[in-house]
């Protein structure tokens, strides 16, 4: 089984992609999985690192948290817009945290997050010592952004991933 | 007032909205001042060149605007990653 | 005018709500575009376009053709994820290529960036202070 579907979620989320682009079909569903099969086996050959995903429960948990979180800070990115620039309201900045997360597949989802999430701005990584550089638009908007990240994203994260 | 005319205004407003915003897109790019703000307001002009598309196709009932759009999202994309490591190395292919 | 108004009027009129809604995001996020000074600013700006704007925007999309066709009409699901999982990598890709083009001296950079500190020579304990970066140049000359 591991032979024949080394990559489950990439396979998976293909045939999905493959369905809801063409009408249902039986006939579209066996090109469909031959084509993430193959993809499969080509991902495998790349040697990744395949995600190891522990907790499934808490996936939700986390897509409702940064749906929610992207909601709020659209809203309060649009008055900043609304207010212009050098306006004395909001200050922005760069700043740099330490994250504790070391795998790999749980850093690129918090990069995602972070990149989406409007307001913030990845810029840097450093793998070694684990700092992060990051831009903020409205720095007044959090108190402490390494406690914001730590309890909010990477915690779930962790659970997830690690 | 019916309800498909609300609908029909809304979507007129939307497509000026979009095409005003690809204006000022286009601005951005020509003014620069630097690369990095050219590639941003690039990318830009492409997700708002796509949303442009699927309310056309909605304006007239047509799925096949669907595709299109599809195509200008992953034409988007890889431009500007392209565009984002040319700037980074000065080179596409290492 | 008749897929419109073949609609059902409470879902025409949500549909006009999330279009309306999704257009001005996308609006919005180009006229931070012109009006911010620096380019870490003007970098926040489209992901109000490629977040919510787009999502508006393709829920009245799915709802619609869902309503004429009298099916699931799943497809735009595809631009959705697609959407989710390109942008920011695009713009991650801008932001690290601005940070290395700002801190290249040759380059003539007019915005004031963190240094960067190698691994080995990063102290321990609290992270830097960069409160004086990031103030930003004025856009203009």
């Amino acid at each position: 089984m591991r032979q024949l579907i080394p990559h489950p979620l990439l396979s998976g989320s293909l045939v999905l992609m493959w369905l809801l682009l063409t009408r249902f079909s039986p006939g579209h569903l066996v090109l469909g999985s031959m084509i993430a099969l193959l993809a499969g086996w080509t991902v495998e050959r790349l040697t990744l690192a395949r995600p190891r995903i522990r907790r499934w429960q808490a996936i939700p948990r986390l897509a409702g948290l940064v749906a929610w979180d992207i909601l709020r800070s659209n809203i309060s990115v649009a008055r900043v817009l609304l207010l212009g620039p050098n306006h004395p309201d909001y200050h922005s900045g760069f700043i740099e945290l330490r994250l504790t997360l070391r795998d790999q597949n749980a850093l690129a989802l918090l990069a995602i997050i972070l990149a989406a999430t409007p307001g913030t701005a990845w810029l840097e990584y450093d793998r070694e010592s684990g700092r992060l550089l990051l831009h903020v638009l409205d720095l007044r908007s959090e108190d402490d952004w390494q406690v914001l990240i730590r309890d909010r994203y990477e915690r779930l994260l962790g659970e997830i991933f690690e | 007032m019916s309800a498909g005319l609300i609908l029909q205004y809304a979507l007129s407003y939307a497509q000026i909205a979009l095409i005003l915003s690809i204006a000022m897109t286009c601005w951005r790019m020509l003014r620069g001042p630097r690369a990095q703000d050219r590639v941003l307001a690039i990318d830009t002009m492409y997700i708002n060149a796509m949303l442009l598309f699927l309310l056309i196709g909605m304006g007239n009932g047509n799925v096949f605007f669907f595709e299109s759009a599809l195509v200008i999202a992953i034409l988007g994309f890889v431009t500007t990653v392209c565009a984002a490591k040319f700037l980074m190395r000065g080179e596409v292919i290492e | 005018m008749t897929h419109l108004e073949a609609l059902p009027p409470l879902a025409a009129l949500l549909i006009a709500l999330l279009v309306v809604c999704g257009s001005s995001l996308a609006l919005l996020g180009s006229v931070g575009l012109v009006r911010l000074r620096s380019f870490y600013q003007r970098i926040h700006a489209p992901t109000l376009c490629y977040s919510y704007g787009t999502f508006l925007i393709i829920l009245a999309s799915m709802a619609m053709f869902s309503l004429a066709e009298a099916r699931p009409v799943l497809h735009e699901f595809v631009i959705g994820g697609f959407m989710l999982i390109t942008p920011p990598i695009s713009l991650l890709m801008l932001g690290r290529a601005a940070l290395r083009r700002d801190r290249d001296v040759k380059l003539g950079h007019d915005e004031v960036v963190p240094p960067h500190i190698p691994a080995s020579e990063a102290p321990e304990g609290a992270p830097r202070d960069l409160t004086r970066y990031g103030a930003g140049p004025s856009d203009e000359g």
